[in-house]
């Protein structure tokens, strides 16, 4: 018999190249050492940090997270330590993995935020990429820029004159059109484009006639978003050329081919981080074993290949 | 620390009465790092709803096993409660930082370190009784009524001086658990004061025993209960005021110092 080669799952984001597609989501991996222990780091893709801004941020009020069906909202805030100290006390341990770091960023209050944080990670050469995270439903605002083409042109225009190193904006589904923000960050220069954050909602505790969390209003994730994501990932693909990377609801191998073949060269696996913590690898393996069963020997085989339904 | 993700087979599961269950667990690596106040992060279901795990507190430890003991709450404790001796559970463990007892000291006298539980609470002070039980502690135990008093047996098996108070008087003392602790406390002599107070209960116990335990300058730590999306400190969802800022209860607690919530 003659031995298979083994599917080859490495693609590329940009100037970013990736031992496999599968990553894991800002806000849902910590700085990576809080899944110490409890897997094998270094076979992620790539690791995308909690948010970071300028300063530290405490975050929002507690209550911070409910349980949904088949979902969870939340309400963090971007709790983080700030720039100063991510660089210092966080991203050592980042470092030591051999894999590519992908910083998560955001502005509290001013665009400009974003040149100042770039401009730091810029010179750090273990920065393997930027994510741009103008979609952050928690902050309290009446409006964010990744709602907005202009607003999200702008940004990506102005930060992208700052650093070479690959760019990813991550999207709102919370919008009319995600494909019209898509190219709008295309046209500016982003390698990459992640989709989805999380989708807004709310949830309310009956007996107290209280929102169920402290900010009233938060993010939705988990798989009860997963055929929402799906769609957009699709319908983006449909109208960019640049990479997506795909995320909402993944939980296992099936759900994350269903993202492949909407059209994302990479995926991130997001709240599953919390229920199963190797869940990631599971997928890894579990794609590897869909080639093989399948006689796929590139994952860019399957990348937006989506068939008609047959009769 | 080091926790284990691993599938602990079931070894016992018996209802107590209404809705409160015991369960055996072999989960040798979780039983051989477990510490009082510590507890496991459970996954009751292969599907997606409920979604999340459910952290329930170590009640005990014996060899390779765990014991928990738990109420049904919920959609997922009542899984939980449908699941057969045989059958395996998802489990996450040991997590969080428990009860300091180490500077209890050995010689120390008796009843010098008072453990108050309300309700649901005595799951994991239990546990505590058992590695302070050269102390012989005393023990305060509240609930509403008589038919929610728990593990008052357990803890006088481990020579524990058990006193109860009930809100309707039903049995014990009459009043909340708070109020008796108050009462002991203004009776102690200075010479026997104690000098260590942990409790695990609702949040209203929790600040009242906080605020006694303060105003009779005796260290107090609590273990708090708060919903938890991972357990093990890298969702940020389940944290609580301090003074030195939000604090996750799943990873520097669930146990805190009294003095050191704002809450």
């Amino acid at each position: 018999m003659v031995k298979q080669a083994k599917p080859n799952l490495s693609v590329n984001i940009g100037s970013l190249a990736l031992q496999n597609p599968v990553m894991v989501a800002s806000g849902t991996f910590g700085y990576a050492e809080e899944f110490k222990g409890l897997m094998d780091l270094k076979k992620l893709g790539a690791i995308v940090t909690k948010t970071i801004t300028v300063k530290p941020r405490p975050g929002n009020l507690p209550p911070r997270t409910c349980e949904t069906p088949s979902g969870m909202l939340n309400s963090i805030g971007l709790e983080n330590p700030g720039i100063g100290r991510f660089i210092k006390e966080k991203l050592p341990f980042l470092n030591k993995l051999g894999i590519p770091v992908i910083v998560s960023i955001a502005a509290e209050d001013n665009p400009e935020e974003f040149s100042t944080l770039v401009r730091q990670l810029d010179k750090i050469n273990t920065v393997s990429a930027i994510e741009l995270n103008i979609s952050c439903p928690n902050l309290h605002k009446d409006r964010l820029i990744s709602q907005d083409a202009k607003e999200t042109f702008a940004l990506v225009s102005a930060v992208r004159k700052l650093t070479k190193k690959c760019l990813i904006t991550k999207l709102s589904p919370n919008v009319t059109s995600i494909s019209e923000i898509a190219l709008a960050a295309q046209d500016a220069g982003s390698d990459a484009v992640a989709l989805i954050n999380t989708l807004t909602g709310m949830s309310i505790d009956v007996h107290k006639r209280t929102p169920k969390i402290g900010s009233w209003i938060g993010g939705l994730s988990g798989p009860a978003i997963r055929p929402i994501a799906v769609k957009m990932v699709w319908e983006v693909y449909n109208k960019i050329k640049i990479p997506i990377i795909g995320m909402g609801g993944i939980m296992d191998t099936e759900s994350a081919l269903e993202f492949f073949i909407a059209g994302a060269t990479a995926i991130s696996a997001g709240t599953v981080n919390f229920i199963n913590p190797r869940a990631s690898l599971e997928i890894i393996s579990g794609l590897e074993e869909y080639m093989a069963d399948n006689g796929i020997l590139k994952l860019s085989d399957i990348i937006g290949r989506l068939k008609a339904c047959e009769d | 620390m080091k926790s284990f993700q691993l599938k602990a087979k079931i070894l016992s599961q018996t209802k107590i009465k209404d809705n409160y269950w015991y369960c055996e667990l072999s989960a040798p690596e979780v039983a051989g790092h477990a510490l009082p106040g510590q507890f496991i992060n459970i996954r009751v279901s292969d599907n997606f709803d409920p979604l999340l795990r459910r952290p329930i507190s170590i009640h005990g430890v014996s060899g390779a096993k765990i014991k928990i003991f738990y109420e049904v709450v919920g959609k997922a404790t009542e899984i939980l409660a449908q699941k057969k001796k045989g059958e395996h559970l998802d489990v996450i463990g040991p997590l969080g930082n428990g009860f300091e007892y180490s500077r209890i000291a050995k010689k120390s006298s008796n009843r010098r370190t008072i453990l108050v539980a309300g309700g649901m609470g005595v799951a994991p002070l239990v546990f505590l009784a058992e590695k302070t039980k050269f102390n012989k502690p005393l023990v305060l135990i509240g609930a509403r009524e008589k038919e929610q008093i728990l593990c008052s047996q357990e803890f006088k098996t481990l020579g524990c001086k058990v006193i109860i108070a009930t809100d309707d008087g039903s049995l014990g003392f009459k009043g909340k658990v708070t109020e008796l602790l108050k009462e002991i406390l203004s009776e102690s002599q200075q010479i026997s004061k104690p000098e260590n107070i942990y409790a695990c209960g609702p949040q209203p116990m929790l600040k009242a025993v906080a605020r006694i335990s303060c105003e009779n300058n005796i260290a107090s730590q609590l273990s708090l209960e708060r919903h938890m999306a991972c357990g093990f400190g890298a969702c940020l969802g389940c944290v609580v005021a301090t003074k030195s800022g939000y604090k996750r209860v799943c990873k520097d607690g669930p146990v805190f110092s009294g003095k050191e919530l704002t809450w």
